[in-house]
């Protein structure tokens, strides 16, 4: 589905990374672990597109990245969910709006009608639909980014410290949700560095974790 | 097929594109008086376009075929010359009709200048015989070669002359009044294109968070397009409505001199008048189209 094949990416004159490769697979589940700075979100956005590597392949459904014009690179991002750290949202619009936002772009903003009510209340989030995202808890705001990532119903789902802002008993709830998106067969990857949450998913998921460390990805040991 | 599907995006209306973009405030306002100021100032370069139109068709179709004939001659000539006159004119190829104007006209002729009571009959005034051309017109030396034989105080005036210039310079009028149009266009795809990159500016992270939840271009632009198209569509009615009604209360040179055909608005003219908003969207909406279309492309 994705695949990275020997990508190096430089920035601001400094390599972050060299000789990396990934293969995403359908149904799959990886963690991506690593020091903060090591190059893990750089890696998660080779990974939707958003960025393009300095050398190497990068294919995004069978496609190369770098032939793809905008409109192809949109079309690929329909079909991978992202959960970004900061969430992204647009502050103007309502919790509903911004879930639905993918289905809208997507000139599917019908569906919405009947989709919306059970993924909210799928996340939790039923009675904050009406809310805008400045209202909102970290967690919401983290479930509710997962359930925009999930609306169209993507291949691939990738979230970025999806964790970071939250205690551990959301924490845990945002986990189970993402383990049963994987069971549905959806392809996940996480870019962590919370090791319990790690730990907690190898307890409910078959799971392969990666360490981006020092500009290498390596499959991380048995310690995890 | 982008641009027509845009159009009919347009037309059928995409509220939802347009609502993920928050509305911002300086842009509709810039835009909002910039078409309202441009379709002002255009319904004013449309009514001396048209006016001078006016004049230029009177002066060259109306004069182009009349013909004055003045003798000057001592009062117990006048009427013998006069006669002698309309039997050249009557046996001249060329010429429809000639007939000697009356002492009423002559005077309705003269009160501009001098008021109603002129006892015409007591000054030294030529007599004037009008001369109408057929389809064929007439050889003008032909005629003055004869007249100078035959009635010794006859001078012919074809207006060309007169008539030449003025056309010319009507004509000119009616160029700068539609150049005038065409640069106010410009102006304001300018001015509008201006305002559509700021908010495009404005909204760079709302841009970023479209294209990645899948996004095309096109919807992108198309948030922006509307918005634009409909502020310049209301500014420019405003705008077009202020100007009729200026140039309707402007005086009726009519009434004043005959001279001028007046500039204001007649007839088929508000048809015209009435397409300026609908340029001004066109504008709006060709202006923005561009300007997003490029600036999503510059931030790809």
């Amino acid at each position: 589905m994705i695949e990275l094949d020997n990508v190096s990416y430089t920035y601001g004159g400094g390599e972050l990374f060299s000789a990396l490769s990934l293969k995403l697979s359908a149904g799959s589940f990886h963690f991506l672990t690593g020091p903060s700075g090591s190059g893990k979100t750089t890696m998660l956005k080779l990974c939707y597109g958003e960025l393009i590597a300095t050398a190497g392949g990068v294919r995004l459904f069978g496609q190369d990245a770098r032939t793809m014009d905008r409109d192809q690179v949109a079309l690929a991002r329909r079909r991978i969910g992202v959960v970004h750290q900061d969430c992204q949202f647009l502050d103007h619009l309502t919790l509903a709006e911004n879930v639905a936002l993918p289905l809208t772009v997507a000139g599917r903003g019908a569906e919405a009608a009947e989709n919306l009510e059970p993924l909210l209340s799928w996340v939790g989030l039923g009675r904050q639909s009406m809310q805008l995202p400045p209202q909102l808890s970290g967690g919401e705001r983290q479930r509710a980014a997962l359930a925009r990532a999930v609306v169209m119903s993507p291949e691939v789902i990738i979230a970025d410290e999806p964790t970071g802002n939250i205690d551990w008993e959301m924490s845990q709830k945002l986990l189970h949700l993402l383990v049963e998106l994987n069971r549905m067969g959806k392809t996940v990857l996480i870019a962590t560095h919370d090791l319990n949450l790690i730990r907690a998913a190898k307890t409910q998921v078959a799971t392969r974790v990666l360490r981006l460390k020092g500009g290498k990805l390596q499959v991380a040991g048995a310690d995890l | 097929m982008s641009i027509i599907s845009d159009l009919l995006r347009l037309a059928t209306g995409d509220k939802e594109a347009e609502r993920s973009v928050p509305p911002t405030g300086f842009t509709a306002t810039l835009t909002l008086f910039t078409a309202a100021a441009m379709a002002f100032l255009a319904v004013f370069a449309l009514a001396l376009s048209l006016a001078t139109d006016r004049l230029a068709t009177r002066w060259s179709e109306e004069l182009a075929r009349t013909s004055t004939l003045r003798i000057s001659a001592p009062d117990d000539q006048k009427a013998a010359q006069t006669a002698a006159a309309l039997r050249v004119l009557e046996t001249t190829a060329g010429i429809a009709s000639a007939r000697a104007l009356t002492a009423e006209e002559q005077r309705a002729l003269l009160e501009p200048w001098f008021g109603p009571d002129l006892p015409v009959e007591t000054l030294p005034i030529p007599q004037l015989i009008e001369i109408i051309e057929d389809s064929n017109g007439y050889d003008a030396t032909g005629l003055r070669a004869r007249l100078q034989a035959e009635v010794p105080g006859a001078v012919l005036d074809d207006h060309t002359r007169w008539r030449e210039p003025l056309i010319s310079a009507a004509n000119r009028l009616r160029t700068l009044g539609l150049l005038s149009i065409a640069l106010i266009g410009g102006s304001m795809a300018a001015m509008i294109t201006l305002a559509a990159r700021a908010a495009l500016a404005a909204n760079v992270q709302v841009i970023r968070v479209m294209r990645l939840v899948g996004a095309q271009d096109q919807y992108i632009a198309s948030a922006f397009v509307r918005r634009f198209t409909l502020r310049s569509l209301n500014g420019a009615v405003a705008g077009s409505v202020l100007g009729a009604a200026a140039v309707m209360l402007l005086p009726d040179t009519e009434l004043a001199g005959g001279f001028l055909t007046g500039v204001a608005l007649r007839g088929t003219d508000w048809f015209w008048a009435a397409t300026i908003p609908v340029f001004a969207a066109l504008v709006g909406f060709a202006a923005t189209r561009a300007a997003a279309l490029r600036t999503l492309k510059e931030k790809s």
